[in-house]
């Protein structure tokens, strides 16, 4: 197969030859084949943080679904998050969703390992035996449970540089947010929602870089959200901390002042902070000092958001808009190009992730590839490919659009549309 | 005007306007034949998911007051949890004809929502709202100054204390009374009073003597709720009593004309003393009374044009 006038990220334009599942020549062909013209070539997107909700909460999302849903937004991998039912904190139930997502077959579904067993915090998980496991584990998480305990951190950390392993944090210190639904701050006081406060966050952020830094191991900080975490990662990283952070689409974009709806469409954990840590995040994340896009993408079903706002789950859909706002914060409005965009959606987070030869698209790599149309925009739907619409995106215009998914040579999405 | 969801549905010239016809309400109150045929037909549900007997007897008298039908459900607040019955229960009470609902609800943001998701075609009232707000409660408050003071609020000044963090009433009425143009100062201890409150009122003090040597036009008392005390203020009842109550030595401080108000029910020796709560300046009953007349100005303004 050959795609035709592709535009690569450094602005030439050219023809891309796929045999085999990988790219066997880039360079102009008079041969004929798939028409990419205007459309940006990239690496397939790598999501480090995403809820598959398979096994256990099949309500809210399958593998299947979630791939479907993943390989529209142009994502050829995705690490799967821990928090299933049974919990992925073992070799059989890790290797379980590995498998299920090979039978799908649209995207490359990595498990990620729970930290703990049970997500408990109590005991570590066998972490070792996960990473030798065929589903090749290396990225390591508690996600909603915060692993506050600081001597099992430690231990985790020590475990995981063995066998080059990360742990990923979802740093929330609980003591600080018991009952918290939102930001802390005068909104949360006008609407009498309990705050979330930012220590909570960036003591936990502050105290994880001190031990990457004592041990010497892997940290990767999920989900930054505020002005001061992207301080304390640039500071960490100043001082040579192997630590990376990424940050999701919505607190790129959304901030607080959409709660006021108190629509719990909105509700999402971290919370939605305020205007000028959106601006911080864009910065740290051009600087570098925010590696990765992520999206947390979170389904829920109907019932666990159609409620009252206390009462409602958190988290919302991010896979199908994830490209789309990166392209407006770092491309539209900010001082990044395509090589930015390639670094934060693809390659940093195939690098973090443990990955091997996913990349720019070279000749002899895997034809995991995207191709994306920056000239359009859309209005976003509230159904997507998930099975859940917690979408706070829907009715939004945003620029960009994935028009087709390569994943090992074969498409994916075409014009749009999933294939077969 | 289809809701009455917060203070800030309202503008300045709406809420001069339903205070207004509540005042001429309140005259019907005083007359031996109290009953106006205005909602004939139309059918109010109290949904109360609290428990708050004041309130719901409130509402209902003010609801037969003109005609109307008046239906109670209280719901229980444990199946709140499981998150779906709001929007469920609502419907069935539509279905079963409900013209209005009156909400109450442990949980901020209750009363938008059923107002705003498009769940139901009702109109609402939000009759408090965990601790976000309770309009028809500052309406009544409002009422009853203009009643004692005078109409025109303008440069009023107004104290309200104790647990503003958690208090729906000293939201609305901050809002409202700011809006009215009365200078609004919250007091209480700082945990209970944040400094992020500082965009509702016009000051905030940490210190209740202070406040009264200002010579406040109207004290508000809060309803101290006990357990949120002792959790949240870290010395003892008695220092809180000590620094926060109403007591007898401050009652003197006070000027002839300041009105003692409180929302009910009271504690009493808690936030307020037995001396202060039956004052000639205290103006409690009076506030029970305008409770009345304010929702039905609310009741008739929502359910009468929408005709
Ligand atoms: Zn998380």
């Amino acid at each position: 197969m050959i795609l035709k006038g592709v535009t690569l990220p450094n602005g030439e334009v050219t023809d891309v030859e796929i045999e085999s599942g990988c790219i066997s020549s880039i360079k102009r062909t008079t041969s004929s084949g798939l028409d990419c013209d205007g459309l940006v070539l990239l690496p397939g997107f790598v999501d480090l943080h995403a809820h598959l909700r398979q096994p256990g909460f099949e309500e809210s999302e399958t593998v299947l679904s979630a791939s479907q849903s993943a390989a529209a937004g142009g994502y050829t991998t995705v690490f799967a998050m821990a928090n299933t039912e049974p919990t992925q904190d073992s070799p059989a139930t890790v290797q379980y969703v590995s498998c299920l997502g090979e039978q799908v077959g649209l995207v490359r579904v990595r498990p990620i390992g729970a930290i703990t067993k049970g997500l408990q915090g109590k005991e570590l998980a066998p972490l070792a035996a996960m990473a030798a496991s065929s589903a090749q584990v290396k990225v390591f998480s508690d996600d909603g449970n915060c692993l506050v305990n600081v001597d099992l951190m430690r231990e985790a950390l020590l475990e995981v540089k063995k066998f080059g392993g990360v742990i990923a944090q979802h740093a929330q210190d609980h003591q600080q947010t018991v009952g918290a639904q939102m930001n802390d701050g005068k909104l949360s006081i006008e609407l009498g929602l309990t705050g979330w406060p930012r220590a909570a966050e960036e003591q936990i952020i502050a105290r994880d870089v001190e031990l990457a830094i004592e041990t010497d191991s892997r940290l990767h900080v999920c989900h930054v959200t505020t002005a001061g975490g992207v301080e304390v990662i640039r500071w960490a990283k100043a001082k040579g901390a192997k630590v990376t952070a990424e940050v999701t689409p919505h607190h790129l974009l959304l901030n607080e002042e959409l709660v006021r709806s108190y629509d719990p469409v909105y509700k999402v954990n971290p919370p939605l902070r305020t205007e000028e840590d959106t601006f911080a995040l864009r910065r740290g994340l051009l600087e570098g000092t925010i590696d990765v896009l992520a999206t947390d993408h979170a389904p829920h079903s109907k019932e666990r958001k159609e409620c009252e706002w206390q009462s409602a789950a958190f988290g919302m859909v991010g896979f199908e808009i994830a490209a789309s706002v990166l392209f407006k914060v770092l491309i539209l409005e900010g001082e990044g190009d395509w090589n930015d965009f390639a670094r934060i959606m693809s390659i940093k987070p195939s690098e973090i992730g443990g990955l091997t030869k996913i990349g720019n698209p070279v000749e002899g790599s895997v034809a995991d590839l995207v191709l994306f149309d920056p000239t359009t925009s859309r209005v976003i739907s509230k159904q997507t490919h998930s099975l859940s619409t917690n979408n706070p995106w829907a009715g939004l215009e945003l620029p960009g659009r994935v028009v087709h998914t390569m994943f090992q040579g074969r498409l994916t999405v075409k014009d749009g549309e999933l294939v077969g | 005007m289809k809701h009455l969801v917060s203070i800030r549905d309202l503008s300045r010239q709406d809420a001069l306007s339903l205070l207004s016809s509540a005042q001429e309400l309140s005259q019907v109150n005083e007359r031996s034949i109290k009953k106006l045929p205005t909602l004939r037909g139309r059918t109010v549900v109290n949904l109360f998911y609290e428990n708050s007997t004041r309130t719901r007897i409130s509402f209902e008298i003010a609801a037969k007051r003109l005609s109307a039908d008046v239906i109670n459900v209280s719901a229980d607040s444990s199946s709140v949890t499981k998150g779906e019955s709001l929007k469920d229960t609502a419907q069935t009470l539509e279905a079963l004809g409900a013209d209005c609902i009156v909400l109450r609800h442990p949980t901020s943001g209750a009363a938008h929502q059923l107002a705003n998701f498009g769940w139901i075609n009702s109109s609402v009232i939000n009759a408090g709202d965990g601790t976000h707000e309770h309009p028809t409660q500052a309406l009544l408050d409002a009422l009853t100054i203009q009643q004692k003071l005078g109409e025109d609020l303008s440069e009023m000044k107004v104290l309200i204390v104790g647990d503003i963090r958690h208090s729906r009433v000293a939201r609305s009425n901050a809002i409202l009374l700011g809006m009215l143009g009365a200078r609004v100062e919250f007091a209480g201890p700082d945990s209970l009073v944040p400094i992020e409150l500082k965009n509702l009122a016009a000051s905030i003090s940490n210190d209740f003597d202070v406040s009264i040597a200002n010579k406040p036009d109207v004290v508000m008392m809060l309803r101290v709720q006990r357990e949120r005390m002792l959790e949240n203020f870290k010395d003892s009842q008695r220092e809180y009593i000590n620094q926060w109550s109403l007591s007898r030595e401050r009652l003197q401080k006070l000027a002839k004309r300041t009105l003692i108000m409180h929302p009910g029910p009271i504690n009493r020796g808690l936030e307020i003393s037995p001396e202060a709560a039956e004052d000639p300046r205290s103006v409690i009953l009076q506030q029970v009374k305008n409770g009345l007349a304010v929702r039905m100005a609310v009741l008739h303004r929502l359910l009468s044009e929408e005709q």
